[in-house]
């Protein structure tokens, strides 16, 4: 096919505005944040400038945008290291133990400095029963800095009222940037409705020297050069198709918005990836995605299958596990116990059930033994509230499912049910960049350290929260610690390289043509049709994003096939995804909302890319329960206990793949 | 539950500096038609349903309506954001009614002083474990 180009004859040319500064930070959610509100205190001191783009609105952008009942990791009065031990057991034994320690060690410190900033936190009140957080603030229970005890509701989670979690943690990231301002002198150092697209490389060949991107406000097109750049963007969702249809497809579990930038960004600088080939399939309450976290840990509700056999002890799915999938499986981590359900619900024994309904029975008994008739019915009451707290603090539309079909969490039990897959790294996921350890850890083998902590292959280049590989079950606090570590880390790397002056090899003629392409197509073809939206001259962003979903689906193991895929099924498919990726230079955009979800799909094929490649590398099936190698059904650790890690030349559109050795550092 | 704007309730934010849902929405879907001076939601398919739209509205012309692939109608959810606490109306199908008041934050908005009362960095651990306001754990 030819190949089209933007010169502005139809479309009108937009303003181009350069920013100059020594660190960028591209996502405004948990970790770029936290590395907001770390690097400026350091470069405060140094008159260092770092300016934070955001595509959405910094206060709800991310994945805590809804907010969240829980704080996932708080290590408190556990060790760290046992903490490495729990994310190896549920990540199929493959993590980068440097990474993960480092992320232990530095967690609690942002989780205290949450609730200094006002994050209410439950503590344990006298009777041992739950406080929220005015009560307990009420009943003069100490901070968390001070030793206050907070409820846990697994070994790692504490509770939490979290409406306004990001809003917190945005507005002293804000204040952060403010006092960098003023001093720098900067005029505006956060950019909040600017859409990064990609990177483009220096002219010594080796840096990012720019990141590109659009106002999806104005027509304004920004080229931002830095010293040094922290990619903490989001994971990839939406890129299979997702159970619901029509108007129900935003109703993701993960958000929405979450369109794989960091991924295609870091993909187009030449940077390492590892363990692509991980995604998580979260079982959640059906249609909603309502969390089942703390119904499982903090409610101690069961899963069952429909006829109330509990399927993780079914001898049959289990010894079958075993036979396959070896210890692995006897440590029913998540993927595992994915696996069992899925053997009931192909069984024909689904729905499967969470038995929401027996185990508040079970917490009502217990509350009248131990306090009485009356002030057991009293907390019985601010149990039911807890119950649906859960949901409204973070998947809002499961309450309101529930509201909608008359469902009474202490009367019935309601349905579960594995999702489409998800590219992640921060939660239950690993899929994302190789990046540098801390190096100061015992036992850290040279190939996980190359100076600067969380730095990428490319020089100067840095991943912080969902993008970081290897190092998944860092969630909200995780990924705001990591967001830290990475911001002085950048830091310390910008203080080194202070002669360093990027040098972008293209110019900003070029890179507005490059960005504005979409608009040019449509402008130039819409009126070949009567009906714009029917054309065969481009193809829009729905178009791009529903050929992306069937691929995926269908060829990349996706609900379609029950996870399930192959060698031919890859092959298959991949040359379909090949094809699409050719079609995207003739992406159309009617306008700044439009050109938005354009690129944003384009980030996605190129995230669904890498996966689909690295499932087909790695001959096993590592990950049962969130995918199958139908030929190759087990786990095989005699020739795939390693990293999988690939590199992508964005320029000659080649792929390099080569296993890197995994080492074992804590017990 | 994509949300919906009631035509009688929104103003446009024509007395603010900027239209309220349209800047919040976390995947760009609220727009503001500027004939009529109303939002409304742009790409419902696209709604994560996480209500910040319906909780910033200060007319509170925002609410939601379940999806029309899985949820049936009669029921509704209805936030109240005040500055400390977060009140929902929940309305089943069957007209049970429940209402639950969250805490959200134990600060006032706007408080947040982050370096106030927390150490200088020292440059010499700039290259070790730990942040500028303490040292990373040991074990």
């Amino acid at each position: 096919m030819e190949k089209e180009t933007c010169t502005f004859s139809y479309c009108k040319r937009p303003e181009v505005t350069e920013v100059e500064t020594d660190l960028l930070i591209m996502g405004g959610g948990m970790a770029g944040c936290g590395a907001a509100f770390e690097a400026c205190r350091w470069a405060n001191e140094k008159g260092l400038k770092v300016v934070l783009v955001d595509k959405a609105a910094t206060d709800r952008s991310g994945a805590v945008a809804m907010g969240l009942s829980a704080i996932n990791t708080y290590v408190g009065e556990n060790k760290v290291a046992d903490y490495v031990k729990y994310v190896r057991n549920d990540l199929m034994g493959i993590i980068r133990e440097d990474l993960v320690f480092d992320l232990g060690r530095h967690v609690d410190n942002s989780v205290q400095l949450f609730e200094e900033w006002g994050l209410p936190i439950w503590k344990k009140g006298d009777d041992g029963f739950s406080l929220d957080g005015f009560q307990a603030r009420d009943a003069g229970k100490a901070m968390l800095k001070d030793g206050g005890t907070p409820v846990r509701s697994g070994k790692w989670q504490i509770m939490i009222n979290g409406e306004s979690y990001k809003v917190i943690v945005a507005e002293a990231a804000k204040q952060a940037l403010k006092s960098n301002r003023e001093k720098t002198g900067m005029a505006q150092n956060h950019f909040e409705r600017v859409f990064i697209v990609k990177a483009v490389m220096d002219t010594n060949g080796k840096n990012v020297a720019a990141a590109i991107g659009f106002s999806t406000r104005e027509n304004k097109i920004y080229s931002f050069k830095a010293k040094a750049m922290i990619c903490a963007t989001a994971g990839a969702v939406n890129c299979f198709r997702p159970r619901s249809v029509g108007e129900g497809m935003g109703r993701t579990w993960y958000p929405v918005f979450s369109a794989g930038s960091g991924y295609a960004f870091g993909m187009q600088a030449g940077a390492e990836l590892t363990l692509m080939e991980n995604r998580f399939v979260p079982a959640r309450f059906k249609d909603g995605y309502g969390p089942v976290g703390a119904w499982f840990l903090f409610f101690k509700a069961k899963a069952t299958d429909s006829f109330g056999e509990d399927y993780c002890t079914n001898k049959e799915y289990f010894d079958d596990a075993v036979a396959r999938y070896g210890d692995y499986a006897k440590g029913l981590g998540t993927a595992i116990r994915n696996h069992l359900m899925m053997r009931a619900m192909k069984d024909g024994k689904g729905p499967i059930l969470m038995n929401t309904h027996t185990a508040m029975a079970e917490l009502g008994k217990t509350f009248k033994e131990k306090l009485g008739d009356k002030e057991g019915a009293k907390k019985m009451k601010h149990l039911e509230a807890e119950a649906w707290e859960d949901f409204l603090d973070m998947a809002i539309g499961q309450a309101s499912i529930w509201a909608a079909t008359n469902t009474e969490p202490d009367k019935v039990p309601s349905e579960i049910m594995p999702t489409e897959p998800y590219l992640l790294g921060s939660h239950a996921g690993c899929a994302g960049f190789w990046v540098s350890g801390p190096g100061d850890l015992p036992g850290t083998p040279e190939h996980y350290s190359w100076g600067y902590n969380r730095m990428s292959t490319v020089p100067g280049l840095f991943m912080s929260g969902d993008v970081v590989g290897a190092s998944g079950h860092k969630f909200s606090s995780g990924s705001h610690a990591e967001g830290r570590i990475t911001g002085k880390a950048a830091l310390a790397y910008i203080l080194d390289h202070a002669d360093y002056k990027p040098s972008p090899k293209l110019s900003l003629d070029e890179i507005a043509a490059e960005l504005y392409l979409p608009f040019e197509m449509y402008e130039k073809y819409k009126t070949y049709t009567t009906d714009p939206t029917i054309n065969p001259n481009y193809i829009g962003p729905k178009s791009l994003q529903l050929r992306l979903q069937k691929i995926a689906d269908e060829y990349f193991g996706g609900v379609a096939t029950w996870y399930m895929t192959s060698k031919t099924m890859l092959e298959a498919g991949l040359q379909k995804l090949e094809l699409l990726k050719e079609d995207a230079g003739k992406m159309a955009a009617k306008d700044l909302h439009e050109l938005l979800r354009c690129f944003e799909n384009y980030h996605r094929i190129l995230s669904v890319e890498a996966h689909a490649r690295h499932i087909l590398f790695r001959e096993e099936s590592r990950y049962p329960g969130y995918y199958y190698r139908g030929d190759f059904n087990k786990i095989d650790d005699a020739n795939w206990k390693c990293f999988t890690n690939s590199k992508y030349n964005a320029e000659k559109n080649t792929w390099e793949f080569k296993k890197v050795p995994y080492v074992q550092m804590y017990p | 539950m994509p949300s919906f704007v009631i035509s009688e309730k929104c103003d446009g934010c024509k007395a603010q500096d900027k239209t309220a849902c349209q800047y919040i929405c976390p995947h760009d879907l609220m727009a503001l038609d500027r004939e009529k001076m109303k939002a409304y939601n742009q790409e419902p398919e696209q709604c994560w349903e996480c209500f910040n739209c319906v909780k910033i509205c200060p007319q509170q012309a925002i609410e939601t309506r379940g999806y029309s692939d899985f949820v049936p109608l009669g029921s509704s959810n209805v936030p109240m954001r005040g500055t400390d606490s977060i009140m929902w109306t929940i309305k089943f199908r069957n007209g049970i009614l429940k209402r639950f008041k969250f805490p959200i934050r134990t600060t006032s908005e706007g408080s947040v002083d982050p370096y106030a009362g927390k150490p200088a960095p020292d440059f010499a651990k700039l290259k070790q474990p730990g942040f500028f306001n303490g040292p990373a754990r040991t074990e």
